[in-house]
């Protein structure tokens, strides 16, 4: 069977003597997925196409980068000025930034309501949380290059997040920094670091799809896929699907690039970076707002730094933290109203993370802040102990064919 | 029958066209693309601005001769001797790899300006100071691979295939030319 999959000579040649056509084949052609996957399922693969244009556009950015304080802002204003279309380079790549995070959130809640963190796919959602701090390290570096107020004095805020640690922080701070201050070092290595993570991003996400091709995609119903009449093959069905989310995913990013391209920024960061100047009102980018909010709930230095990395480890001991065997929240009837809630509450965390710590925001951000572990570590394990849940479908095909004797026979001769 | 193998073949034609209307917008788009990204690497607006330079010869006396950057190259102005402009002018163009008379070369005989840039690999010739080695025509020599340049830049020997270049200049007064 094999040997007559290909008809091209030269790909038969290739692929019996290093078989990536067979893997691309059956990995990308083939590839049994669950039929009843929803629009929610395309993010993943949307996330791949923004890592993708990121990095291309960063290596294309940084031809034209000096990483040195004295000129890295001048040449990021030569880039929006002077190299050919480099004001459009620049402008995806920070958009690429925010749309790379609109994204993976949105898959990392698909995930939490349909169940798709629940054995047997822990590591594949363990290595997923893996993906989302690496993003968040490196985003954080990349904001810092282009030398601005907003760079300069994020990074010095979430540098000196490690001088909480106890006896050690200092010299970890100044180790961070290569000096007694954010400098021309400390930039030197945010660039280094921030070219090199996103070819670790790159190698987590081979490991993400390695897991995730074990036991294939979850599904709405989160019910395991029985047998063929399940599934249909990956090709054309879901690379069709995958391409027209691409074209509507497209169609928001081109908006933003070409007509509201800093939107999502901050205008002091076109000021250049003063270390003798805070701004007046310094927030870090909206991606990182509920992680702000949470750090500032707590009044005291290193309870805030550990609740807001705290906010992030959670998410990677979930698969334990939640018992309750049924996946999809379809069939939770109140883990669904409380998944509504956590979203909520993660929307209004980014809006307080926005406000200035003081009065009304600082009480709110302390009872978001509590809900949000209230969830993961209370509501999480107990609520199997109470929820009723609601009768699973036999298969997948059930719901979809309405539940009468053709399902119903295709899983009993699934059976025998 | 006959009605549908017609209908399939229209079918199949429609399709075809689908498929490689669908193919060649995909193609468009793609290098549409990948042209911004190509195009960076091309000179920037800063870059093409600094593209002229002017230089003023009147402190540069007979016999000498100065080099001025000029988009990052260097340019070689000399100051000919009458000696020099003689060799220059009187060499038979039978002999030469690339021939070229001197008058086409340097529009004001005292002065003649050339990219100093061998054209054989890149490397700069010497001969503008004093106590260089000029070569064996006293114009100009190679040291990386040995060519040989004469009074006027042009190639005599050695491996460069043409003679020195002569970049685009004109004369704003007597002793100021502005090249580029």
């Amino acid at each position: 069977m094999s040997k007559s999959k290909f008809k091209n000579p030269v790909v038969k040649w290739i692929d019996h003597r290093l078989p990536v056509f067979s893997f691309m084949d059956h990995e990308l052609n083939h590839y049994p997925t669950p039929k009843n996957l929803n629009y929610f399922w395309n993010f993943g693969s949307l996330a791949g196409f923004a890592l993708v244009t990121m990095i291309i556009t960063g290596i294309v950015l940084s031809m034209n980068y000096t990483a040195h304080v004295d000129y890295a802002f001048d040449s990021v204003e030569r880039i929006m000025r002077d190299v050919n279309h480099g004001w459009l380079i620049r402008y995806i790549h920070m958009n690429g930034a925010s749309f790379f995070f609109i994204v993976v959130y949105i898959h990392i809640f698909r995930g939490l309501y349909y169940g798709s963190y629940k054995a047997p796919r822990e590591l594949l959602w363990i290595l997923g949380v893996l993906i989302l701090l690496l993003m968040m390290a490196t985003a954080f570096m990349g904001y810092v290059l282009p030398w601005g107020q907003m760079s300069f004095w994020g990074a010095t805020v979430i540098t000196n997040l490690f001088s909480a640690i106890p006896l050690v922080g200092e010299s970890i701070v100044t180790w961070l920094w290569g000096g007694f201050s954010v400098d021309n070092s400390t930039l030197n290595r945010f660039f280094s670091l921030h070219f090199v993570l996103p070819f670790v991003i790159v190698g987590v996400v081979i490991l993400h799809l390695v897991a995730l091709h074990r036991f294939g995609s979850n599904n709405p119903i989160g019910i395991d896929v029985r047998g063929t009449q399940d599934t249909i093959p990956f090709s054309p069905y879901y690379t069709i699907k995958d391409l027209f989310g691409l074209s509507v995913f497209l169609s928001f990013f081109a908006a933003a690039v070409f007509f509201f391209p800093n939107f999502m920024g901050h205008p002091d960061n076109y000021i250049e970076a003063n270390p003798m100047v805070t701004p007046a009102h310094i927030v870090p980018e909206w991606y990182f707002l509920p992680f702000y909010a949470i750090l500032r709930a707590v009044p005291d230095k290193l309870g805030g730094v550990l609740f807001m990395f705290g906010a992030i480890v959670v998410l990677f001991i979930l698969p334990w933290l939640d018992r309750s065997p049924v996946r999809s929240s379809q069939f939770r009837p109140i883990f669904k109203i409380f998944f509504w809630i956590l979203f909520l509450d993660c929307i209004l965390l980014g809006y307080l993370g926005a406000m200035p710590a003081e009065g009304i925001y600082v009480i709110l951000s302390r009872i978001a802040t509590a809900y949000y572990f209230f969830h993961f570590l209370i509501l999480f394990p107990l609520l199997p102990y109470i929820e009723k849940t609601k009768p699973l479908p036999i298969s997948i095909s059930e719901p979809i064919l309405g539940g009468g004797s053709t399902a119903s026979a295709f899983a009993m001769r699934e059976k025998k | 029958m006959s009605k549908n193998s017609k209908s399939k073949n229209n079918n199949e034609g429609k399709r075809d066209f689908l498929i490689i209307s669908t193919y060649a917008m995909a193609g468009i788009g793609a290098a549409s693309v990948a042209w911004p990204l190509i195009d960076q690497m091309n000179p920037a607006a800063d870059t093409l601005a600094l593209a002229s330079t002017e230089v003023d010869l009147s402190s540069l006396e007979e016999g000498q001769a100065i080099t001025v950057t000029w988009r990052g190259k260097p340019v070689f102005v000399r100051h000919r001797t009458p000696e020099e402009i003689k060799l220059a002018k009187e060499v038979s163009l039978d002999e030469m790899r690339h021939p070229e008379t001197d008058e086409e070369r340097v529009p004001n005989e005292k002065f003649i300006v050339l990219v100093g840039v061998c054209t054989h690999l890149g490397c700069v010739p010497l001969g503008q100071k004093s106590g260089d080695i000029k070569g064996q025509y006293g114009g100009w020599f190679c040291p990386c691979h040995g060519s040989h340049y004469d009074h006027s830049g042009r190639i005599r020997k050695g491996p460069a295939p043409t003679n020195l270049e002569v970049p685009s200049y004109k004369f704003l007064s007597d002793n100021i030319i502005k090249i580029g």
